[in-house]
């Protein structure tokens, strides 16, 4: 009888902490909308390891959701407008295609907030965010154009939109600027992530010539073809290095974690405003993977000066004298690029050879 | 010249899982089924053969299982349509959409992982030989495979008389029936041959040509297997020319990109599949219609009446 | 052992109760697959099945989706009838939204009441001639409309991005590949408030009664039935084949066109890559599942879109990865598909006579 007593007071104490810890302390939910899969070991996998970073710096006080693969079609309103109904606080929509879903859904629910990467509307609740990659691409394009033989770099990718011609242009003028006979080869692969068609297209680069890949697609393919070839590459958006020990010199890494988790706190501070973030390696949203050791030192020096150099705003990886592919002046001497202009860059600069697919 | 090596042997890479794929949806539909889940089964097929190779680090065994799953998503495609009588069309995008689901799911603990890539095969003298030696004879063993495949379908279907019975059940699976021949049994023994080799097909990518796993990545090679098999006029040596063909055109066109040539890599990305379009209609022109035809029971479902 | 015999006619009422069926034997494959994949099972097939049926919302979001499906699924049923395999309705869906967006666009804030039929007709035109190319193909060239239909729609398919990339770019949108918003009169009305479902459904509902009447009553549908039925017996009267493949793909061409047009004037607004989500694929499961009848299409359309808009709701409230709606609808299609059986067969207990060997 005073077993069973004791037993039933324990059970009721426990019971009662679990209501009242349930109850203490308000949760503020989190949710998250991918347009690839977390598997895609690039954009999207980034953006699911962000995630996780919310979960863990936040604890019992967040709670997140996700959902992948949603296309930027007919579906996107749909998804976003579940997320806000299943009652999240802040959304972050991770692609540009989910521009105007967002905002159609953001018109409905005014007291949620709204996070849109890559994309350039804004509205009370809704703030946009991206990543200064060109930044990044900079110091791969120094590091690129020291380490070719044949003086060709291939370049892999998607869609000509601002943010791919963007990585294209910096990281041709960077590597120029340390080897003025280096030429870009450039091939459009138009997608996102096929690794069959990505690996073609590395294959293809390097029977060209090439012997250090760029990529702006989302799978490690190309780092893979690179590793069995015996060229070097650069991973895209994360560390490849698994795929490629030998190959990768660095990636550029997408880092959203700082970005989210000060976002997220803002709404638990109630302090969260509608901006426009463009952030790069300084604030520490494009992250690079180690160097890796067959960079000789005094690259690596370089590099990681340069690298330095664009975190404390010394060096804007667009600093002119630079002219558009047409021979016309974009930026006179010593001139650094509006964001404006980078923003809605479509233009190659002069010396990429072929022409930007319209 | 170096180049043009170079170029031919990307084309055979990418063409290989389209030869698999194509040649044993043709022995399917050549029985009568038509099988629209080459898609599921070439992806479930990618993520056996990655997953096993990566665990017990033998080929062999990876490729097996590929084989193997492809084989069974076959099975219950064969079961539903075969003795369920479901509808075949609707039964074979069923499936696919089942397979890229559940390869997905299955696959879940395998992206980031990696395999070294299945070891391109040198023969002593012949890889020697200039320009043939390397285009034809220096790559890894699935390529000899899927030739051999081809040639022993082409040898299968016309000279044995188990090939004669799988085309008349094709071509007239009431008459085929009458005569005694276990109409079900051969098409079942086709889809799992089918199966296989679409498993094998999209093992290819997975272990071959690019030894890692994410969902999708057969991303829609399937379907493309199917319109091969169609402009092969369901003859063996024409789904190898059609799946070269299809390759062909798509690593040329990249090459053509990376020559510098000032023509919009997005209309570059449409040429395989007009160029197909363009040459099955010359083939299609001018020959005598017989010759043309579906199999006569393509996609009808069978149903033993006594 | 157990043998099918076939039912004189298809047994009425087991033809609304074998739905029922697949659904239990679905919901009982799924009770287990969520309870090993360490969900709750209860809670994941409530989600999915019966949850969208209950909020305004969700019934919306499942006209919305079932709209195109019912009219592309329409279009699809004649020719499937009749043996003509149009596999490409996606490509005729993706130039149908170019030609109708393409009118919204070069009418960019010219109000009217004109604007929107003017953009559904070029879309109904734009479907139709993407459909023509497989049509003249076959009926000249004897190419297999399989794999003409099919290569359209991956051009289809890029042609829309190479455009929307270049001319048909909102100049205002920093070089983005998305064209401009739709103004007002370019935009679909909307059916009921606050949602996206709009007056495209009006039109699905009207192409169902107007493909029943037609099937069951005008002498097309009789020769469509025919030529299905029996190609050889069509054949002799080969015109008759060739008017049929050309009116088959006209009308699932036009539809799919139409369709393609609703979707960029309705819910997405504007012309963007990501148009096309694979509707022309999924119809012709709706119009196989509704066993290539006007209303069972419309039914089966409002299935098909419900597992989607559930299996959404079971990633967002489980955490659960995408790939689960896909092997859910699988299994589904699967249990939908092979259950039909017994409303076309039925189930004999029978002995093999001793004299019945295989000869």
């Amino acid at each position: 009888m005073k077993m069973t007593l004791r037993k039933l007071s324990v059970a009721l104490a426990l019971g009662l902490a679990m209501v009242m810890s349930g109850g203490a302390q308000a949760q503020t939910k989190v949710g998250f909308v991918y347009v690839g899969p977390v598997g895609d070991h690039g954009w999207s996998y980034e953006h699911n390891q962000s995630r996780l970073a919310v979960e863990k710096e936040f604890g019992d006080k967040v709670k997140t959701t996700y959902v992948e693969n949603v296309s930027e079609g007919p579906d996107a309103a749909r998804v976003i407008q579940q997320l806000a109904r299943a009652g999240n606080d802040i959304i972050f929509t991770t692609s540009f295609g989910f521009m105007n879903p967002t905002l159609q859904v953001a018109k409905r629910f005014p007291k949620v907030k709204f996070e849109h990467a890559t994309g350039f509307k804004r509205a009370a609740n809704v703030a946009t965010y991206s990543a200064r990659f060109y930044e990044g691409r900079h110091v791969i394009g120094l590091i690129a154009g020291k380490m070719t033989k044949t003086n060709t770099v291939g370049y892999i990718a998607s869609f000509p939109i601002p943010e791919v011609v963007r990585g294209i242009n910096a990281a041709y003028l960077a590597a120029k600027s340390v080897n003025p006979a280096v030429k870009f080869k450039v091939v459009w692969v138009s997608t996102w992530f096929d690794p069959g068609k990505e690996a073609d297209a590395a294959k293809a680069l390097i029977d060209q010539g090439a012997d250090v890949l760029m990529q702006h697609t989302d799978s490690p393919a190309a780092m893979q073809i690179a590793e069995k070839l015996g060229i070097y590459a650069f991973g895209q958006a994360s560390d490849m290095r698994k795929f490629g020990p030998n190959a990768q010199l660095t990636a550029i890494i997408d880092d959203w974690a700082p970005y989210y988790i000060r976002r997220v706190k803002a709404v638990m501070d109630g302090t969260w405003k509608s901006t426009d973030t463009w952030d790069g390696i300084g604030p520490g949203m494009v992250g690079m993977a180690p160097f890796s050791d067959k960079i000789p030192a005094d690259v690596k020096a370089m590099a990681t000066k340069a690298h330095d150099d664009i975190a404390a705003g010394k060096l804007h990886p667009f600093t002119g004298p630079i002219n558009k592919q047409d021979g016309s002046v974009w930026l006179k001497a010593g001139q650094t690029a509006p964001d404006g202009d980078l923003a809605g860059m479509n233009f190659y600069v002069e010396g990429i050879e072929g022409s930007l697919p319209k | 010249m170096d180049l043009l090596v170079l170029i031919l042997q990307g084309v055979i890479v990418a063409a290989t899982p389209l030869v698999f794929a194509s040649i044993g949806e043709l022995v399917v539909e050549r029985s009568g089924v038509l099988n629209l889940g080459v898609e599921g089964m070439m992806i479930l097929g990618a993520i056996a053969g990655f997953a096993v190779t990566l665990s017990t680090e033998s080929y062999f065994l990876g490729i097996a299982a590929a084989a193997l799953a492809g084989a069974v998503a076959a099975l219950l495609f064969a079961f539903l349509t075969q003795v369920l009588l479901s509808n075949q069309v609707a039964t074979g995008l069923a499936l696919t959409i089942f397979g890229l689901g559940l390869s997905a799911l299955i696959g879940q603990g395998y992206s980031g992982e990696s395999t070294t890539p299945l070891a391109k095969v040198h023969i002593p003298l012949i890889s020697d030989i200039p320009f043939i030696g390397p285009v034809l004879f220096e790559h890894d063993p699935l390529v000899y495979l899927s030739v051999i495949v081809v040639a022993g379908v082409y040898w299968f279907l016309s000279k044995t008389r188990a090939g004669l019975i799988l085309r008349a059940v094709g071509e007239n699976h009431d008459a085929a029936h009458a005569i005694g021949y276990g109409v079900i049994k051969v098409r079942f023994a086709a889809l799992m041959f089918g199966g296989a080799c679409a498993g094998v097909g999209g093992a290819y990518l997975s272990i071959v040509q690019t030894p890692l796993w994410v969902e999708d990545m057969t991303a829609g090679r399937g379907w493309i297997a199917l319109a091969i098999v169609v402009f092969s006029a369901w003859r063996p040596g024409r789904a190898l020319m059609g799946a070269y063909l299809f390759g062909g055109v798509t690593v040329i066109q990249l090459h053509v990109q990376g020559l510098g040539v000032d023509i919009d890599a997005q209309y570059l990305s449409m040429l395989p599949y007009l160029v197909t379009v363009l040459v099955l209609v010359v083939i299609s022109h001018d020959k005598t219609r017989a010759n043309l035809n579906a199999p006569a029971c393509l996609g009808r479902p069978f149903f033993a009446s006594s | 052992m157990i043998r099918l015999e076939p039912r004189k006619e298809v047994s009425k009422h087991l033809l609304y109760l074998t739905p029922v069926m697949a659904v239990a034997v679905t919901i009982a494959l799924g009770l287990v697959m969520f309870a090993a994949l360490g969900k709750d099972p209860f809670r994941a097939i409530a989600i999915i099945f019966y949850e969208p049926l209950t909020d305004l919302f969700t019934i919306s979001e499942m006209i919305v989706k079932a709209t195109p499906l019912i009219l592309i699924g329409i279009g699809l049923s004649f020719g499937f009838r009749a043996g003509v395999w149009n596999i490409g309705a996606e490509g005729q869906f993706t130039f149908g939204a170019l030609s109708g967006g393409a009118v919204a666009l070069a009418l960019y804030q010219v109000e009217g009441f004109w604007v929107l039929p003017l953009m559904c007709l070029a879309g109904i035109l734009g479907g139709m001639a993407w459909a023509a190319i497989p049509a003249f193909l076959r009926t000249r060239f004897n190419a297999n409309e399989i794999l003409v239909t099919l290569m359209l729609t991956y051009v289809a398919v890029l042609l829309l991005s190479v455009l929307v990339h270049g001319p048909l770019k909102d100049p205002e949108g920093l070089n983005f590949p998305e064209s401009r918003l739709f103004h007002e009169a370019a935009t679909m009305p909307i059916l009921i408030a606050e949602t996206r479902a709009h007056v495209g459904f009006i039109v699905a509902l009207v192409a169902v009664a107007v493909a029943w009447v037609v099937l069951s009553r005008h002498i097309f549908g009789y020769q469509v039935k025919v030529m299905g039925q029996s190609p050889k017996a069509a054949a002799y009267g080969g015109f008759v084949e060739k008017r049929v493949v050309w009116i088959s793909l006209m009308i699932s061409g036009g539809l799919a066109g139409l369709a393609g047009t609703f979707e960029a004037a309705g819910p997405v607004g504007q012309l963007v890559p990501a148009l096309p989500v694979g509707y022309g694929f999924t119809a012709i499961i709706v119009a196989f599942l509704g066993r290539l009848n006007p209303i069972g299409i419309l039914l089966a359309g409002f299935v098909m879109a419900l597992t989607y808009i559930g299996g959404e709701g079971a990633q967002i409230s489980m955490n659960l990865p995408s790939a689960v709606t896909g092997v859910f609808q699988g299994m589904f299609l699967f249990t939908l598909l092979g259950i039909d059986v017994l409303a076309r067969y039925r189930v004999r207990m029978a002995r093999r006579l001793p004299a019945e060997k295989g000869s």
